[in-house]
């Protein structure tokens, strides 16, 4: 990629701060860069200004509470966030959940997806220097899909809605008919998205080649979600390990073969279209019905052992391992964030490239920082 | 260049849309009846009293440990001479709004529906000069409810509605 020039005299390379507080590491996310000139030849990543100690607070709570917790562990994408925890009380606690509480779940975990891969949009349109456009594309189609979540669960961020059992009240009666609103409006925003980017020069110059991971370096630095899957490597938890009911519907697992920044735009525009898909199946599918077990205990008690859920949230493989030692209360909680491992493949992605293509690279894993300091 | 083109017209033709800005302050958008901002008191119009009777069930179940309750003999007790059924009631109620995260369980373990989330913009507008300025007392806490400013929406917990999802 880049070619070396003929020094005429010895140059020392530069240390080069970026963030915590930078708009372009999306959060509080520190790397310290050693530059040559341009070029980068070393990243050193700090993490952990975030860090709230969320895994220890929920030690100290019932399960219920916990919720809230884990809203916060991933806020772009709470729900999915939320459906790994209580997946992981149910298991334990060895609830059925009923259908249409299913249903309601796989279509609001994918709205989620869908929210959260339009930021993602809008946030590497403006790393890759799209100044604002992208941005507030995004941001309307977001708008929808966050008002819809509002009207279901009264908050536009954290939602606290599911409940380990089912949900924690039913959706409005008029939410099929404001979903298909909803979706009418995200399909606009993806084919908006796709005439101003997808094709655009300026941009394919900027992204293609940039920021290449190979599908087996992806998979030691156990990457998920779009990033392993703009590798290709056809990895997704709704196909290998169905929950919900993923294996009741149709719809594909995207790839790309490229391993680059592009690559990854391209898996998350493709993935979109696929929970639009998702979303309208289960529309088709939702019956009337229960949305809680019967008898369910006024304050839930898990028996003593322990589980790992695992659920694909936007950004990968998010997972929950949860010991119980008997009580209501977890007695240790784990989380298994995704951006932390697509973290790692930063230092290797970005080395030997210019130093506004290291910024594109760490937008193009997306990373929430809240997930990875926990 | 054809790629570029198409990123024009895709931007032109989002220009020809009708805007979908907000004109925030100025204009409130209505929100859901379920919107939750920050838990307030009700009031029993009827009896002219909070519907709270200081139970503390709320505050034991409150994540954040941000409530603080505590209850009286109720003066307006029928046994005294008064009209309430409530022979407990309560005293002090402080909410450290700056604390709560909203997460509606006080509202769920609340046997006497005397608790609601704040449905209305009064809740989301909670700016303050000084942190201590939102920790609210129980006069603040039932001033909305008392005068009739809000709706509350009580949630039917884990019931499926009765009217079919359309
Ligand atoms: S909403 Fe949650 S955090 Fe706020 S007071 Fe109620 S229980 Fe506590
Ligand atoms: S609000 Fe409800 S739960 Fe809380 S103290 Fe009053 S009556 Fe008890």
């Amino acid at each position: 990629m880049v070619t070396e020039s003929a020094h005429e005299f010895e140059t020392q390379d530069l240390l080069l701060n970026v963030g915590p507080q930078h708009p372009s590491t999306h959060g509080v996310f520190r790397m310290v860069m050693q530059v040559d000139g341009e070029v980068v030849r070393d990243i050193i990543p700090y993490i952990g200004y975030l860090h709230r100690g969320a895994e220890k607070l929920c030690e100290t709570m019932d399960y219920r509470q916990g919720i809230g917790f884990m809203d916060r562990t991933e806020y772009l994408a709470a729900f999915n966030a939320e459906l790994s925890y209580v997946m992981a009380v149910e298991k334990l606690a060895e609830l059925e959940v009923p259908d249409r509480a299913q249903w309601i779940r796989m279509i609001l975990v994918e709205l989620n997806r869908l929210a959260s891969h339009l930021m993602f949009m809008g946030a590497f349109g403006i790393d890759v220097g799209v100044f604002g456009t992208p941005f507030i594309y995004a941001w309307r189609e977001r708008e929808a899909i966050i008002d819809l979540f509002e009207e279901i669960s009264g908050d536009r961020m954290m939602y606290a809605y599911f409940r380990p059992g089912g949900l924690a009240w039913d959706v409005p009666t008029n939410f099929v008919a404001r979903t298909r609103e909803v979706l009418t409006a995200v399909n606009q925003g993806i084919a908006d998205f796709d005439g101003l980017l997808t094709k655009n020069e300026i941009f394919v110059a900027r992204t293609q080649g940039i920021g290449y991971v190979s599908a087996a370096d992806a998979i030691d630095f156990g990457m998920s979600g779009p990033s392993i899957r703009a590798s290709g490597v056809p990895l997704d938890v709704r196909r290998e390990e169905p929950y919900l009911k993923y294996d009741e519907i149709k719809w594909d697992v995207i790839t790309e073969q490229d391993g680059d920044v592009y690559a990854r735009y391209l898996c998350r525009l493709g993935e979109m279209r696929e929970s639009v898909k998702i979303v309208q199946q289960c529309l088709e599918r939702l019956q009337p019905g229960a949305i809680m077990p019967e008898k369910m205990p006024r304050m839930l008690r898990t028996p003593p052992g322990e589980v790992y859920i695992r659920t694909e949230a936007p950004r990968g493989e998010f997972g929950v391992y949860l010991v119980s030692k008997g009580g209501n209360r977890p007695y240790r909680l784990k989380v298994r964030s995704a951006c932390l491992s697509n973290l790692q493949a930063l230092k290797h992605m970005s080395v030997g490239q210019y130093v506004a293509d290291a910024i594109i690279v760490l937008g193009s894993i997306d990373i929430v920082l809240s997930e990875v300091d926990r | 260049m054809r790629g570029i083109a198409k990123s024009m017209m895709t931007t032109l033709s989002v220009f020809l849309r009708p805007p979908v800005t907000r004109d925030y302050p100025n204009v409130h958008k209505a929100l859901p009846e379920r919107d939750r901002a920050f838990p307030l008191l009700l009031w029993d119009q009827e009896i002219d009293e909070p519907f709270c009777t200081g139970c503390h069930a709320c505050e034991r179940a409150c994540p954040v440990e941000c409530m603080t309750v505590l209850m009286k003999d109720n003066p307006n007790h029928k046994s005294v001479g008064g009209n309430s059924s409530r022979r407990k009631i309560i005293d002090k109620f402080w909410i450290d709004y700056a604390r709560c995260m909203r997460c509606n369980i006080c509202v769920e373990v609340c046997n006497f529906d005397a608790i609601a989330m704040n449905n209305t913009w009064s809740g989301h507008e909670t700016s303050v000069h000084d942190r201590k300025d939102l920790v609210m007392d129980l006069q603040q806490l039932t001033t909305q409810s008392h005068s009739g400013q809000i709706k509350e929406w009580v949630p039917v917990l884990g019931k499926a509605n009765e009217e079919p999802t359309s």
